[in-house]
């Protein structure tokens, strides 16, 4: 169909883009908010050797625990509460069940990936299944209804958005909520903290070497332990993102795969927390696509062309750009993986022997 | 064994040794495993400024006992002693905080960090409560290794050194820590004779300033060349304590191995016949994209035994995988028979006679959890008589392994078990009976004896020899030059990605052959350039 | 007080797959066992305790301490308590044993298969499409071309995720999750847009006519029954007695060690996750042209993560699948007349599931606590799948 032989002419797509990511960048750091933070787990996680992939479910879990301690809370006290910083103590008490629920999760993939020397991929499966299945079970019998809103987002001081150049930059990271903002100080302060401080150079020693760690005296189990629950922290917190600041409900299985897609933004960053922060922009950007397409639609031929399509095949039309981040995650993952190093010892049970 | 080129360096150890009281004792250490005594009533005395050598073959239990010494492993019996001190130590942590510092056989290094970062890990000198301190750390560590003779860049990082200078780091570590009593397990396993040379001069400095050593090893000339005394364990007990001064080569060996040994092979005749093998400019890239076999070229002769000498990581790995199949070649050839086999997938290498001993031979060699008969058949299994098309043959597969196991008396309780199961002399044989047998043109043997006790090492190299009386052509690739020295008969030397000198194996000088693994140069050319 | 599976292990055939003649395979093939058996044992009394929280949620509010027997009972009453319950229990089961085989056989070869969900929506998709356009066929025809449909459409979403791991090792776990949501997607607009058959209240694609599977012996047990059963014995053999499954199981144990013997990792690799996809796809396969008869524009499904748990729970092999999918078969059967008579949701059996998976793994922590020995190493192959999880391109 010439439609399609118009649509990949790169260059009206390219200038299309150009113009519109300033107008969505919000939206695509909105976008990225779970998977970074889920990213940001993968990398406590896999940089001290443990392969995690129940993220998913992790952050399943966090947005129902979110959700329903936000409920209760706001349903038990009805008045005007008192605003902390400007926050509903609802909202708030809402993220510390979400961390619980990721750390409490987290724990248990701790405990078989480390103790138990399970097969980690499989522990992380069994985490997801388990979150689909108590989440599930729970919204069904418990049935709940109402909300507790959501966090506001903050609005920047004019000045600074109406920059010529620069100013979407500031619209982009400061127009938003505190889940939003938190996301973006996590992955500096983690960027800093692995390669400068001390627990950082404990941490990828036991993920390259678990016995060389083991040989200077540093408790190896206790390193992983740890990570694998500051990693939940982090998957909560998506969780929570996800229901208490991007939408005021919960659905069966909302994550969506955004898990999984956090592991690729991990690979794609090569295990560290600024690159897979950039993946995760990366990923977010094919998903806002999407939404770009449909608040601005583009000009001239191309635009004509994507409304004739739309016309014709309405389900597919809707379901291609629905499709496209996992698309993207898989052609990235591809050319990716295999030039991008693991941690050495990412996904080996650790075993104190004493040779003979 | 091979005589000296360079002379023995002068003095051993420290002077004040005699009198003082033992800076370690271990009275009556007693380890045991499921169904084997590591160690058994072990006694052990170490004094300051003493370098002492635990002699064994591997296996016997001296690994266990440093363990214990190093908190790695407790004892069941026994009591350690530090500065007449009775001890317990729990844990490696506890070990350094008393002094005690192990360079281990496998370097414990992490090859992405740097040099100050592995020295540092676990013991890190901080700035604050959380940030590391990486300059005062710096500076420190050049001066430690400017104390002991050597200049190191604490910034490069660990994989890119040479094993040498890793285990230069290695010591540092030690160092860094304060430790007064040295363990050093097989540290010159994999260094090349000047490098040992170099290691043990660096070891003489630190006992004249008062530390212990503890030099284990299954080198006998080196332990005579090095030790103030001698310990020889056997089967988990002491069997004596010697002076290098009132003992020789065969004595230790007799005490190690509890019966006369054939310290070598006899060699007998080689009948060379026609080249099998032409390797011709050949260029290969490891993983990295580095070009790490950089135009190489020689013959392989039937009925010859070609050594290739060489410190790890100068290449011959990829030139390993490039002849066997595993790796395809960016330029040159590679013929066997006149036809150019460098395109050919391993399988239709091996159907053309060509067999592989690799060197990590759990990870490459076996599938652990199959029974041995499968492992045996892991090359042939497809082909008649073990299957037809789709449908295996099992009741020959089980035939043909109760052979292999007479044959190539390989201890096992039976071919089903899972190879895992066999001890490491038992496995290697599994994995040679697989590969010698059939009609073979080629065998290429990477490290073939690394790691196995005395008995086995003499079983394999006899078959070598065998297979290549009856006209195999065989590449030998070891970092062992003892291994090349003993049984090849033309050895040449890969360094850099290039092979550098040939010699021939029945006049070959070990430390000339040193000398150009370590260096790329050979003696003449040596003598010329300094002259 | 629980479901049918371990009354008598077939004896002869060992539940792990490396020794053959070992002494008394009975006796092995029960220490085996008891680790999973112990693991529903625990889920169950755990799903118990759930259920009994559970009773403090509905109304009226209170510990109904007889909840649990309650639910037990519809449950067991639902899966075996007549003949319908049976059938339904085996025909609930049949798309497990080939979900089950799907996740099972990727295991031999060292894949984790999550992508069993797509691959069964495709087959099912194709098998409604070819099936609709011989609908009036006699079945003779129309059948075997339906089901073959399948089967290729299976194949072809195993091969992508198997073709991508071997040439750049993208990891299956990761891409097949990607998959399935594309599959979702992707099917779900074809049905919408192109292949909507006309004059029905939700979209779906047109009838499947003679290529229906028929029914045999009893009213409700469908032909797939049948297929489900026979696959056992033929994939049995390809895994454990032939040439090929000599290949995937060394792949699975150990590749390096394969590439080294002259065996191609990549061309198994990818040959596997093709037959996972197939074996996948024939569940779907049972599902469309044995239940439903045709493809609804959404099709939620979950028997491809219960594949997951069959094919651990069966340790990946033929036997252990069968009892594993009979027993979730069971549950499934059960579950919606505990959900009537119980007013407990049906997804307490996802969880009960995820508690199962759970002890499973702890292998070690209830083997301790149980006395039970363990016999022989961990498998290799579960190994190789996290070994390869930061992946090199396979050789």
């Amino acid at each position: 169909m010439e439609v399609i032989g118009d649509f990949v002419n790169g260059i009206p797509i390219l200038g299309y883009l150009i113009e519109t990511i300033p107008a969505i960048a919000p939206i695509i750091l909105r976008l990225a908010t779970p998977i970074a933070l889920g990213a940001m787990a993968g990398v406590m996680c896999e940089r001290s050797g443990v392969v995690n992939i129940g993220i998913e479910g992790m952050m399943l879990t966090g947005a129902f625990a979110g959700f329903m301690a936000a409920l209760v809370v706001s349903e038990a006290f009805p008045e005007e509460p008192t605003w902390i910083l400007g926050m509903s103590p609802a909202l708030l008490i809402g993220v510390v069940a979400a961390v619980l629920a990721g750390v409490l999760l987290s724990v248990v993939h701790a405990w078989l990936s480390i103790s138990m020397r399970a097969d980690q991929i499989i522990s992380g499966t069994i985490i997801n299944l388990a979150a689909l299945g108590i989440t599930g079970y729970l919204n069904r019998l418990i049935k709940p209804l109402g909300s507790a809103g959501t966090f506001e987002t903050w609005k920047p001081p004019e000045a600074l958005v109406d920059l010529p150049l620069v100013g979407w930059i500031f619209d982009m990271f400061l127009a938003q909520g505190p889940l939003v903002m938190a996301a973006v100080v996590i992955v500096v302060i983690l960027q800093i903290m692995l390669f400068r401080s001390r627990w950082g150079l404990r941490t990828r020693a036991v993920g390259e070497n678990p016995k060389a760690a083991d040989t200077v005296g540093i408790n190896v189990i206790v390193v992983r332990y740890r990570n694998v629950i500051i990693g939940g922290v982090f998957a909560g917190l998506a969780g929570a993102y996800l229901t208490l600041e991007a939408t005021g409900s919960f659905q069966n299985g909302m994550t969506a795969g955004r898990g999984f897609i956090a592991l690729a933004a991990v690979i794609f960053g090569r295990w560290t927390p600024v690159g897979a922060f950039i993946g995760a922009l990366l990923f977010a950007s094919s998903d806002a696509i999407g939404v770009a397409v449909r608040l601005n639609p583009p000009p001239g031929e191309l635009g004509n062309a994507l409304a004739s399509v739309q016309a014709s095949f309405p389900s597919l039309y809707n379901n291609f750009f629905a499709a496209l981040p996992y698309v993207v995650t898989i052609i990235i993952l591809a050319g990716v993986v295999g030039r991008s190093v693991a941690p050495a010892a990412d996904g080996q049970p650790y075993e104190k022997e004493s040779a003979t | 064994m091979r005589p000296s080129g360079q002379g023995v360096e002068a003095g051993r150890g420290s002077m004040t040794e005699t009198l003082a009281a033992p800076a370690l004792e271990m009275r009556g250490i007693t380890k045991r495993y499921p169904g084997v005594v590591a160690n058994d009533r072990i006694d052990l005395e170490v004094r300051p400024g003493e370098i002492h050598a635990l002699l064994g073959e591997n296996g016997a239990g001296k690994s266990t006992l440093m363990n214990i010494l190093y908190g790695l492993a407790r004892p069941d019996e026994g009591e350690i002693l530090l500065d007449d001190q009775a001890v317990r130590i729990a844990d490696p942590a506890d070990a350094i905080a008393r002094g005690i510092g192990m360079v281990h056989q496998h370097f414990m290094l992490v090859p992405v960090l740097s040099v100050t970062d592995n020295i540092l890990l676990g013991d890190e000198t901080m700035a604050n409560r959380v940030f590391i301190d990486q300059k005062e750390a710096r500076r420190r560590i050049v001066d430690l290794g400017k104390r002991f003779g050597f200049e190191i860049d604490p910034d490069a990082a660990v994989g890119s050194l040479s094993v040498g200078w890793q285990q230069r780091v290695e010591i540092l570590k030690a160092l860094y820590r304060e430790a007064r009593i040295l363990v050093l397990d097989e540290p010159t396993a994999v260094l090349t004779p000047q490098e040992t040379v170099e290691i043990f001069g660096v070891l003489r400095r630190l006992a004249a300033e008062g530390h212990s050593i503890i030099f284990i090893s299954h080198k006998l000339y080196e332990v005579l060349e090095i030790a103030d005394r001698i310990t020889v364990i056997r089967r988990g007990r002491v069997v004596g304590t010697r002076l290098p001064a009132e003992t020789d080569e065969s004595d230790l060996a007799e005490l190690m191995v509890g019966r006369e040994v054939q310290l070598t092979v006899d060699r007998g005749e080689s009948a060379p016949g026609q080249a099998v093998v032409r390797v011709e400019d050949l260029r290969v890239r490891d993983d990295r994209g580095h070009e790490t076999v950089r135009g190489v070229s020689f013959e392989l002769r039937a009925g010859e035994i070609l050594g290739i000498a060489g410190v790890a990581g100068n290449g011959q790995d990829e030139l390993v995988e490039a002849i066997t199949g595993l790796r395809k070649p960016t330029g040159g050839r590679v013929t066997l028979d006149a036809e150019d086999i460098a395109r050919l997938s391993v399988r239709r290498r091996r159907e053309r006679g060509i067999g592989y001993i690799p060197g990590d031979r759990q990870r490459f060699g076996l599938v652990l959890g199959f029974p041995v008969d499968d492992n045996l058949v892991l090359a042939t299994y497809y082909r008649p008589p073990y299957a037809s098309g789709p449908v295996r043959n099992e009741r020959a597969v089980v035939e043909s392994a109760r052979e292999a196991i007479e044959r190539y008396d390989i201890r096992t309780p039976s071919a089903e078990v899972p190879a895992g199961t066999l001890s490491g002399g038992n496995q290697q044989k599994v994995i040679v009976a697989r590969e010698f047998s059939g009609e073979k043109r080629v065998l290429v043997l990477d490290q073939p004896t690394r790691g196995l006790d005395v008995g086995s090492i003499e079983f394999i190299h006899k078959q070598t020899i065998q297979k290549r009386d009856a006209g195999t052509a065989i590449l030998l690739v070891s970092a062992e030059l003892d291994e090349i020295l003993e049984l090849a008969d033309r050895i040449m030397v890969m360094y850099r990605g290039e092979l550098v000198a040939e010699f021939d194996g029945r006049t070959a000088v070990k430390e000339d052959v040193g000398l150009v693994m370590a260096t790329g140069v050979r003696p003449s050319e040596h003598a010329e350039a300094s002259a | 007080m629980s479901e049918p599976p371990a009354s008598a292990p077939v004896a002869p055939v060992p539940s792990t797959p490396a020794p053959r003649r070992m002494p008394a395979p009975l006796a092995r093939a029960i220490n085996v066992s008891l680790v999973p058996l112990i693991s529903i044992a625990l889920a169950l009394v755990v799903g118990a305790v759930i259920i009994l929280l559970s009773s403090l949620a509905v109304e009226p509010p209170g510990i109904d301490w007889g909840l649990p027997l309650t639910a037990y009972a519809a449950l067991l009453q639902g899966s075996l308590g007549s003949e319908k319950a049976i059938v339904t229990t085996l025909v609930e089961a049949s798309p497990l044993i080939f979900t089950g085989l799907a996740v099972g056989v990727g295991f031999k070869a060292g894949l984790f298969n999550i992508g069993a969900n797509g691959q069964l929506l495709w087959g099912g998709f194709a098998a409604a499409m070819v099936g609709a356009a011989v609908a009036d066929q006699p079945a003779i025809l129309a059948i075997p071309l339906a089901v073959g449909a399948g089967m290729l459409a299976g194949a072809a979403w195993g091969f992508i995720p198997g073709a991508l791991k071997a040439y750049t090792g993208a990891h299956e776990v990761v891409t097949t999750i990607m998959l399935n949501a594309i599959a979702v997607i992707t099917i779900s607009g074809l049905v919408n847009d192109i292949f909507k058959a006309p004059g029905y209240t939700f979209a779906r694609t047109a009838d499947v006519g003679n290529a229906a599977l028929p029914n045999v012996f009893v009213p409700g047990l469908n032909l797939g029954v049948l297929f489900a059963f026979a696959a056992l014995p033929i994939i049995y053999w390809l895994v454990w007695r032939s040439t090929i499954g000599f290949e995937i199981r060394t792949v699975g144990a150990n590749p390096s060690a394969a590439a080294y013997a002259g065996m191609s990792p990549r061309r198994i690799i990818v040959i596997t996750m093709a037959l996972c996809g197939l074996l996948a796809g024939m569940a779907g396969v049972l599902e469309i042209l044995g239940v439903v008869g045709s493809y609804p524009a959404i099709f939620g499904t979950n028997l491809g993560f219960d594949g997951i748990t069959v094919a651990l729970l069966g340790r990946a092999h033929p036997v252990g699948i069968l009892f594993a999918s009979l027993l979730l078969g069971g549950m499934r059967a059960g579950a919606p007349l505990m959900q009537i008579q119980a007013d407990i949701p049906v997804e307490i059996i996802d969880v009960i599931q995820a508690v199962i998976l759970f002890f499973l793994a702890a292998d070690r922590m209830v083997r301790h606590v149980f006395r039970v020995r363990a016999v022989g190493a961990a498998p290799e192959e579960l190994q190789t799948i996290t070994r390869s999880y930061g992946g090199k391109a396979a050789v």
